[in-house]
């Protein structure tokens, strides 16, 4: 039940549909903290229309970093998935390869620790750690400042990992051109559609730790058809990070949206 | 947490509102958010503790659901999916991932308390901003 309204168990009824409007206020009157009528008796009382986003102005951070990756023609990936899907790791092995051939940096998102950080570093990327503490999620205005003491070259490939996290980080816009959501075998088919809005945001699901595969139940075919029935165009590469198997899809993805952010470039600098 | 931060952002956007028109208090604040948003439930949770020691404490939260609606490619119409996360037409069955509705998480009115002293001479309390970052 919910602590603040006392609404609650009939909402979970609505079963995703009908949604009809939900209005509180009359019917949950009991609570102290509704006061229709206070007292003062002096002042007035306006209604202001607003119809303003809520987000809005994470979204216009957004914007901005969407137009500074732009002019360097940097290509932002915004890493998304559940806790220790394998995020570090992919992004380590793809550094070891890409290392020398396309510029990478790395921003990372922890709620507490440099540890990722750390062993970006390690693997030869240059790398800013940000640590959100409390926030489950990584915002837009966080991510410019990030970029800003990274100051990547042009044609970087810029890896944004998130907070672990499969639903906050969905509604933040951080500015990059595609969310890549990782799923590991280990968390079961079903995870698309328990967490539709990440599914539906991403581009591209990398399907992980498909080595494990002999070892879980988890059916493959079946996790990408529920991440279909969220986002009929979502790319899908199996791979495993540890093995290195399905890296090569990988990489070629990375570099043909590298080549198309930097082709984006050169046309609007023309 | 991620309804919290949404709960901050509501507040902060909220008490400007009120400071811009002298008000002392926030009443009322009546909000619009998509199906797709499924933050309804956690953001009355997260709204109340979120709202002390602003000049939103003990606002009225209301918020209007919107259902979703999608627009079919081959039917070049807007149409309502027979679930939740089923983004095909239910029409004709072509994928239909353009969402029309569904998705908005926005701030539609404040109901302000405006003292005496600001009353005298009013602001632009009626006034309607142009929305200018509407979701796509
Ligand atoms: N078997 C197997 N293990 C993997 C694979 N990829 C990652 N792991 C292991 O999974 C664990 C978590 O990996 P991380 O790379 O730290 O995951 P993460 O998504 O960055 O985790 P957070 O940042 O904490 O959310 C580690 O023990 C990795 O060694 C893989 O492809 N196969
Ligand atoms: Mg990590
Ligand atoms: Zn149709």
């Amino acid at each position: 039940m919910c602590g603040v309204c006392g609404c609650g168990e009939g909402e979970a009824r609505l079963d995703g549909r009908a949604l009809a409007q939900a209005r509180i206020p009359g019917e949950h009157g009991g609570h102290g903290h509704h006061h229709h009528a206070h007292g003062q008796g002096h002042g007035r009382r306006a209604l202001v229309e607003i119809e303003q986003d809520i987000l809005s102005k994470n979204d216009a951070d957004a914007a901005t970093n969407r137009a500074r990756f732009g002019e360097r023609g940097i290509l932002a990936l915004n890493l998304v998935s559940s806790p220790g899907a394998g995020k570090t790791t992919l992004l380590t092995a793809t550094i070891e390869t890409l290392k020398g051939s396309l510029p990478v940096a790395v921003i990372e998102g922890d709620q507490e620790t440099a540890n990722d950080a750390d062993r970006i570093r390690a693997a030869g990327a240059r790398a800013v750690q940000i640590n959100t503490g409390r926030g489950c999620h990584l915002d837009a205005h966080t991510v410019g400042h990030a970029f800003d003491s990274l100051a990547p070259e042009i044609g970087t490939v810029l890896f944004i990992e998130n907070v672990g996290n499969l639903v906050c980080p969905a509604a933040f816009d951080l500015g990059e051109d595609h969310k890549v959501a990782i799923l590991s075998v280990a968390e079961g088919e079903d995870k698309p559609l328990k967490y539709p809005d990440m599914f539906a945001a991403a581009e591209l699901m990398v399907l992980n730790k498909i080595d494990l595969l002999p070892y879980v139940e988890f059916d493959p075919d079946r996790a990408i058809e529920y991440a279909r029935r969220v986002n009929p165009q979502i790319a899908v590469i199996r791979l495993s990070a540890r093995t290195g198997e399905g890296m090569p899809a990988w990489l070629d993805w990375i570099r043909q949206a590298s080549e198309r952010a930097l082709r984006a470039r050169t046309a609007s600098v023309a | 947490m991620h309804e919290l931060s949404l709960a901050t952002s509501l507040i902060e956007l909220a008490c400007e509102h009120a400071a811009e028109n002298g008000a002392s208090r926030v009443t009322r604040l009546r909000v619009r958010l998509g199906v797709l948003a499924a933050v309804r439930r956690a953001l009355y949770f997260c709204f109340e503790p979120a709202a002390r020691g602003t000049a939103c404490e003990g606002a009225v939260l209301e918020i209007d659901e919107v259902p979703l609606s999608v627009l079919c490619p081959a039917c070049d119409a807007v149409k309502t999916p027979s679930g939740l996360y089923n983004f095909r037409c239910p029409t004709c069955g072509t994928p239909t991932p353009r969402v029309v509705t569904g998705r908005e998480m926005q701030l539609v009115s404040v109901e302000l308390d405006i003292p005496e002293a600001a009353s005298e001479s009013p602001p632009s309390a009626h006034r309607s901003d142009d929305s200018t970052s509407a979701r796509p």
